[in-house]
């Protein structure tokens, strides 16, 4: 089928997007056992910074302008999740996990407020300073923009694997989320660690949000809800805690909802229109927490209650 | 002990029941002194000055809250007009007040925000946005007996509902998907045709139309997608839509995802005609869809402004005001102008004593000469189509109505007013 590849196409760009977010969920729930719902609202104040920032200084070249916007939306999201575990997961470490759980949810409805208060309830339009150049491959149609995209999320992916497999914070990070207590007795600083492990995760947010805004070229306050729950699927879909598994499981959803939305009519019969395109994240999450709860390629099951 | 109990229970429940019954005596009596004095006012000196309210709903926030404001902006700026000329009414001095609500599109909302302004006891409304949201409202506004007038609903089932206070102002959607289908095959020479619409009222009507209208015109319907009023992803569906081939793809709903539909067709490669409906044909579409929006095209009911009499002052007032007009701005205004206008007719604010002047209405506005007919829809609604050229939307064409229906790309209105045979 002709339309086949550019499904499979579609997804990639999606999953790639996915992929980035879902790293930010399976990288905290494997040092803490935490799933941070707000992760999903800093990947849109990263989105809404850098489309600020595109739109103050548009006047500067792509090449120079796009890093820029880039970096203060990375600064900015690096700040925020720094302060997120300092005033509201820190002091509830040792408090039962529903606790830190909550307190998730009602940082993500914050945040979302927060932007609505900063930059209104408007859709804001992306300005149109990246050329978009459309490119034929195997009888699909791909942006340059969209190339982009998953190459930049790859080089992310391989990014922090190195970090993780290479570097002396790659190894304190593993050691913590093995035992945090030993690692302690071993000279881990735990709370750089973890605080480290937010501001990572906070910066591939920023990433995220950029191209998130940079492809649909609309942002808005409340962008961030949908996106961050599809990625915590694909995060539970790979196996949590597990950072290929969150790559993989985040290609793997994009690709799965391309892929159904596209075919959804014909499958169901024209029951089911292609505007239940949103159902394919959660069937997969039901799927996934039924048969397989530690995911595609997950290995610890969580002993943390 | 018990007798004394039994009276004195009697005595209560009699106490009761006279208070009640007085009390039944007393509120017909209460309202027939109401209307004496206002009734008596004409004759009296025009020294009484009310207070008239005139309920405004539209979605102040969401995706379509540039829309709502702007209608907003056009409710105000009538109200300030007629109240720097200083308006008299049956003897009183009128001061027009708007009461903005937002309804967020939100149906559920529609219904709460119009509960709240028949609690506020306005005398009108001018309103809803959304044919998704006036439709249940026009339901509580009917049964409160309070007159609405919509510049923008234009889905059919508002005034066939049989409700005496539900008018508009604009072409209803049977004539704009009728247009708009006789279009895309014609003008556009679409042979086969794509539908996408949002699901809501107007979004869905308006496509139910538009597939009758093109396949009466000998096109071929080759398939129907559907989206959501807050989507931005719609890769999946032109995917569908590119294998099909189809010339023309029209999408009912509003510009929030119509632009981003326009560009992503464009990063996809489909090489189809985009048309949609008036909720498309805003600048914010032009904005949104960036360089994709070249060429696409819109229909509007309604002539282009500038040729309607008081059509260019409107937006040369406007524009020095509020900024450019996003849509449905000019209607909005000939609404209040129109509801005013019956209200001076009647020689009443109250919503009792001039509604049945509201149908009588005919009045020249700065959309349309504007005559309702039995049902509360503008007769004689025009239709035109619009195109983007070079960043900017470019009339096209008028269909139906009174006006010129010559194409006229930029010369002026012919003068002798020839109309097409």
């Amino acid at each position: 089928m002709d339309i086949f590849v550019q499904q499979i196409i579609n997804g990639l760009v999606l999953g790639s997007i996915y992929a980035l977010v879902a790293l930010g969920y399976t990288m905290v729930y494997g040092i803490m056992g935490l799933i941070n719902f707000a992760h999903g609202e800093v990947v849109m104040i990263g989105a809404m910074v850098a489309l600020f920032f595109v739109k103050a200084f548009s006047g500067l070249p792509v090449v120079i302008l796009l890093p820029l916007a880039l970096a203060a939306a990375a600064c900015v999201c690096m700040a925020i999740g720094f302060t997120i575990e300092r005033i509201a997961y820190r002091p509830l470490r040792r408090a039962p996990k529903l606790a830190p759980l909550i307190t998730a949810i009602g940082i993500s409805i914050i945040l979302q407020h927060l932007a609505m208060l900063i930059w209104g309830r408007n859709y804001h339009a992306f300005p149109p300073v990246i050329p978009s150049s459309a490119h034929e491959i195997f009888g699909a149609t791909i942006t340059s923009l969209q190339v982009f995209i998953v190459l930049i999320a790859a080089a992310m992916m391989a990014g922090l694997t190195l970090l993780i497999q290479r570097t002396r914070l790659g190894r304190a990070m593993r050691a913590t989320s093995q035992n945090p207590a030993i690692a302690q007795l071993m000279g881990v600083n735990i709370n750089q660690v973890i605080s480290a492990t937010f501001v990572i995760g906070s910066a591939l947010a920023a990433v995220a949000g950029l191209m998130v805004t940079a492809n649909y070229s609309i942002a808005h306050y409340y962008m961030g809800f949908m996106l961050g729950l599809k990625a915590f699927t694909a995060a539970v879909l790979g196996g949590i805690g597990n950072l290929a598994g969150a790559m993989l499981g985040g290609i793997l959803l994009g690709i799965i909802e391309s892929l159904g939305a596209g075919y959804i009519g014909d499958l169901t019969g024209g029951f089911l229109g292609s505007h239940y395109q949103d159902i394919f994240a959660f069937f997969v999450l039901i799927g996934v927490l039924i048969f397989r709860p530690s995911g595609l390629i997950g290995e610890r099951v969580a002993e943390r209650a | 002990m018990n007798t004394l109990r039994v009276s004195r229970m009697t005595l209560a429940l009699s106490a009761a029941l006279a208070l009640f019954g007085c009390g039944q005596k007393e509120e017909p009596k209460a309202a027939a002194p109401a209307p004496a004095p206002a009734a008596a006012a004409p004759a009296a000196p025009a020294a009484t000055a009310i207070t008239v309210k005139i309920g405004h709903v539209a979605p102040l926030t969401g995706p379509q809250a540039h829309l709502g404001k702007d209608n907003e902006n056009a409710a105000r700026m009538a109200i300030d007009e007629l109240n720097a000329k200083g308006l008299e009414i049956g003897g009183a001095k009128v001061t027009l007040e708007l009461v903005p609500e937002d309804d967020q599109a939100d149906p559920k909302q529609g219904t709460i925000v119009a509960q709240k302004l028949v609690d506020a006891k306005v005398n009108g409304v001018v309103g809803h946005l959304n044919s998704g949201t006036t439709i249940p409202a026009s339901k509580i506004y009917f049964d409160a007996g309070i007159p609405q007038i919509s510049g923008s609903a234009t889905n059919p089932k508002y005034t066939q509902q049989g409700f005496a206070t539900a008018f508009r102002v604009m072409a209803n959607d049977v004539q704009q998907g009728k247009v708009l289908g006789e279009y895309a095959a014609k003008q556009l020479a679409g042979k086969s045709v794509a539908i996408i619409d949002d699901r809501t009222a107007y979004g869905q009507g308006l496509a139910d139309e538009f597939e009758k209208g093109a396949k009466g015109a000998g096109a071929a319907v080759v398939t129907r997608e559907f989206t959501n009023d807050k989507a931005t992803d719609f890769a999946a569906i032109l995917t569908k839509i590119k294998s099909t081939k189809a010339d023309v793809i029209f999408y009912g709903g509003m510009d929030a995802q119509a632009g981003p539909m326009a560009k992503q067709m464009k990063s996809l490669g489909v090489k189809a005609a985009f048309l949609t409906g008036d909720g498309g044909c805003t600048p914010e579409f032009i904005k949104l869809a960036g360089d994709a929006s070249e060429g696409q095209y819109c229909s509007l009911p309604g002539v282009p402004l500038d040729q309607m009499p008081g059509g260019k002052a409107f937006n040369d007032a406007f524009s020095a005001k509020y900024g450019q007009i996003q849509l449905y701005a000019p209607y909005v205004y000939d609404a209040v102008m129109v509801m005013v206008d019956a209200m001076k007719r009647a020689g009443s604010v109250e919503a009792a004593k001039y509604l049945p002047e509201i149908g009588k209405t005919d009045y020249q506005g700065v959309t349309a000469k504007i005559q309702f007919d039995e049902k509360g829809d503008l007769k004689g609604g025009a239709i035109s189509l619009y195109q983007v050229k070079g960043g900017k939307w470019e009339y096209r064409e008028t269909v139906g109505g009174g006006a010129p229906a010559a194409p006229v790309a930029a010369e002026a209105p012919k003068a002798d007013g020839e109309k097409k045979s």
